[in-house]
């Protein structure tokens, strides 16, 4: 019995040891995505809606993933969409891409390709012209991470 | 260091029409999480900001990190207010710059 409590001990001692060996040096997590949206909204609060991420629920290729956000909203002169950010929970750094638009924007529709590492879920938050924040997140698998020729 | 841009900008549109442009630059975009062969780390080196000004008046702003991939593609939209000309600027890391611009005729 003592036996076997000393070897789930030393079981749980190496291999919590060989994870975090495992565990790359660089990696965002969950807990750095929120203090980089932290860094964004501040104080204010952040409400589920009006902003649509768009991403494949299945990735092949982690290095080239087309992304498109677009926020429900009148873009006009007194209403109209700020600033768009989009984050992501487990590559090496927490931001994606930050964009700034006006009210001569005519639509807050923007697309790019990004990459992603790991299976994770990528949020994106948008900021009205009357200080609100509003958010989407997306869950992906990727079958084949970026960043990872080096491993 | 030139890099290749493509932009594409409908040539022609009706005053108040909301118009898409896409834009696309060659660039690498290293992120600097990676290794060569020898183990030693590659410098990062990727396009940190990209503008677009409409007439001199700036519509959009990006700001890129290491999570956009190779040869950043990015479309957005704007009001075509006036004939004139969209003048897109892209800075990064090593001081890379690259301009372009387009055309357009409103009607």
């Amino acid at each position: 019995m003592n036996l076997q409590a000393t070897r789930r001990q030393f079981l749980a001692a190496t291999g919590g040891a060989a994870a975090a060996l495992m565990v790359r040096p660089a990696q965002a997590t969950p807990a750095s995505m929120a203090a980089a949206i932290r860094q964004v909204v501040a104080e204010a609060s952040v409400k589920p809606g009006r902003v649509k991420l768009e991403l494949p629920p299945l990735v092949e290729n982690g290095n080239t993933v087309a992304m498109a956000v677009s926020v429900e909203s009148p873009m006009t002169a007194k209403d109209y969409v700020k600033a768009i950010h989009v984050f992501t929970e487990k590559n090496p750094q927490p931001n994606v891409i930050s964009i700034k638009l006006g009210p001569r924007a005519g639509k807050a529709e923007i697309s790019t390709r990004v990459r992603l590492a790991d299976t994770q879920t990528v949020v994106a938050i948008c900021e009205m012209s009357d200080g609100s924040f509003w958010s989407d997140k997306v869950d992906v698998i990727i079958t084949l991470g970026a960043c990872l020729e080096d491993l | 260091m030139a890099a290749r841009t493509l932009i594409n900008v409908p040539p022609k549109a009706k005053r108040g029409e909301v118009i898409q442009i896409k834009t696309l630059i060659s660039h690498i975009m290293e992120t600097g999480f990676r290794h060569d062969n020898v183990g030693s780390p590659i410098p990062r080196d990727i396009i940190t900001s990209f503008v677009c000004t409409y007439n001199g008046e700036k519509i959009f702003e990006a700001t890129l990190y290491q999570a956009i991939a190779a040869n950043p593609f990015v479309t957005f939209h704007t009001v075509a207010t006036e004939s004139g000309t969209f003048a897109l600027q892209w800075t990064g890391d090593n001081g890379f710059t690259q301009e372009a611009s387009a055309k357009i005729t409103v009607e």
